[in-house]
């Protein structure tokens, strides 16, 4: 049953087979795009008419490649600069979340803390239409008051970066939050004890053991973002991120470039994965 | 000196409470509020917004709508369940039955497919389901059927991405309760003679409930705010409360009753969230941890 239990031959095969059987159905999706990337055909799925690497280099009009199709790669520069804000903004502000929530004491604590939770709760299409709506009524009354038109206020970049900020913060809070757990508080204590003051200790001690959480969290917080569709197809501008543009294009015209554009993706998080994998294997 | 320390902590306080009330306040409680008063709110004829209830009552009184909500609670619910029964003999194998060094190989396979995101994974799937998807094709070519079968777009194909994208939420609580677990109560009560399903339901499933309703909490939150698998795998007839929401938001522009249908989801999902935390005597605050 466990590890240190012995268990009939039959139980093992059976619990065996059904873990192979998950993960065949957890890889399936993955491996058939990866593979049908590379399909000599103009259809996304089988037959398979033959190798070619035309979905990613081709740059004909009937057969436009990945990296000859502008917009696709304008998408994927703006998913990039968009992840880089949303993590940054996410990571300032979760990690003081963190700090206030696990070291201060102050009214009504627990009510705040409960609202900072609550994004983990409320379904991103929900957080997506509140900015929305918030965010068209400030921006008419601005409009109506000054007579001036702020692109903030109406679906653009930077409202996409506060929408997938305002969840990004949380889950930078959550992990950053689990490591202070473990923080050993008298090293703090200590620092204050040598005339250090609390600003300087939160500073030299505190955030430099914080140090490797907070940098997972800016990763998390960059793949939360690179990934959204439910927030931020509501917010959204002129200038698509790289999943409303696949969204629009396999709702309307599916060519095997999704292929392509879905094994990088895979290819570039896998990559990811390993090293992280291997980081953690040698800190060990 | 006192007095020198006690200013500096306040300081510090305000520095840290400051930007967490702008995050709070303006991305959150004022959204949330605007929502609400939004959904009480129509146009009449001059062009000014009033007061009206007419956004819910349209709710109440055109079939499609309450039912959609009904079927998208019925459907998530049962999601949830499935994703239970899938993911926790998974989550027992990775934290208890494997070595440590195959678990941490089989986690990284885990979380690849949660990082791609959502929409590369549905697409997956559209790809593999289709009548002229992968699967069809290679039970074609094998001969064990003539004509495709009619997968994609139907509930059945909407049920597996709604799984697909969810079930890892359930894997990875219940495996960080169960990885604290002793295993010599395991062996304990081996040695007195139980047997593995008194093990199972006795010791194993009370100790993992605390990850189990996180797990069900992430996994009934996700799929009930779901749009993509609905969308992309359901069919005519799978329609989800979301695309009701999306529809008034970006197709017929119909903002105020937007309004009312998103506040009806966050009603609806907060009370059966809420519910799982009372029945199970937890706190939200855990559910994160």
């Amino acid at each position: 049953m466990i590890r240190s239990l012995p268990s009939s031959p039959l139980y093992r095969i059976g619990y065996g087979v059904y873990v192979f059987l998950f993960f065949t159905f957890l890889l399936m999706p993955l491996l058939a795009i990866s593979v049908l990337a590379f399909n000599d055909s103009n259809f996304i799925s089988l037959p398979w008419n033959g190798f070619t690497t035309d979905w990613f280099f081709s740059a004909a009009d009937k057969r436009q490649g990945l990296f000859a199709d502008e917009e696709l790669i304008a998408s994927i520069f703006t998913s990039i600069s968009t992840g880089f804000f949303v993590a940054l903004l996410s990571t300032l502000v979760g990690t003081l979340a963190a700090l206030l929530f696990e070291e201060e004491q102050f009214r009504l604590k627990g009510l705040l803390y409960f609202l900072a939770l609550a994004p983990l709760v409320i379904p991103g299409v929900i957080l997506g239409i509140s900015l929305l709506l918030t965010a068209t009524s400030v921006g008419n009354h601005i409009e109506d008051t000054f007579g001036l038109d702020v692109e903030l206020f109406r679906p653009s970049y930077w409202l996409v970066v506060l929408g997938q900020f305002s969840f990004g913060a949380t889950y930078v809070m959550l992990l950053v939050s689990a490591r202070l757990k473990k923080f050993d508080r008298t090293l703090e204590e200590a620092a204050l004890s040598l005339k250090a003051t609390r600003l300087e200790a939160i500073w030299y001690v505190t955030l430099p053991f914080l140090q490797p959480a907070i940098m997972g969290a800016f990763v998390v917080a960059f793949i939360l973002s690179f990934s959204n569709i439910n927030t931020t197809i509501f917010l959204i501008g002129s200038d698509p991120t790289l999943p409303i543009d696949l969204y629009s294009r396999i709702r309307f015209s599916s060519t095997p470039v999704l292929n392509a554009a879905s094994f990088l993706i895979v290819l570039t998080i896998s990559g990811f994965a390993i090293i992280n994998f291997f980081a953690n294997r040698s800190n060990k | 000196m006192m007095l020198n320390n006690k200013k500096s902590f306040n300081v510090t306080f305000y520095l840290l409470i400051v930007p967490v009330l702008i995050w709070v306040i303006f991305m959150i409680v004022i959204p949330h509020a605007e929502l609400f008063i939004s959904s009480f709110q129509v146009e009449d004829d001059n062009g000014d917004m009033i007061f009206s209830f007419a956004n819910y009552i349209e709710f109440f009184t055109q079939k499609i709508y309450w039912l959609t909500f009904v079927k998208t609670a019925a459907y998530s619910i049962g999601v949830t369940l499935l994703a239970f029964i899938i993911a926790f003999p998974i989550a027992f194998y990775l934290s208890k039955v494997t070595s440590k060094k195959n678990a941490a190989f089989l986690m990284l396979l885990l979380l690849i497919p949660l990082w791609v995101g959502e929409l590369v994974t549905v697409y997956g799937w559209m790809v593999l389901l289709g009548d002229h998807g992968v699967i069809n094709h290679f039970l074609m070519t094998i001969g064990i059927i003539n004509e495709p079968i009619n997968m994609l777009y139907t509930n059945f194909s909407m049920v597996v991405g709604l799984l697909y994208m969810s079930m890892l939420f359930m894997v990875i609580p219940v495996m960080s309760t169960l990885q604290s677990m002793d295993d010599s109560l395991i062996e304990a009560a081996c040695d007195l003679g139980a047997s593995k399903w008194d093990i199972f339901t006795k010791i194993i499933i009370p100790y993992s409930m605390p990850g189990i309703t996180s797990g069900a909490i992430i996994v009934f939150m996700l799929v009930i705010g779901d749009y993509l698998a609905p969308n992309l795998l359901g069919g005519k007839n799978s329609l989800w409360f979301t695309e009701q929401i999306y529809n008034d938001f970006l197709q017929t522009f119909n903002w105020n009753e937007g309004a009312a249908f998103g506040f009806l989801l966050l009603m609806l999902s907060s009370g059966i969230i809420w519910l799982a935390l009372k029945l199970s005597g937890q706190k939200l605050e855990k559910v994160g941890a």
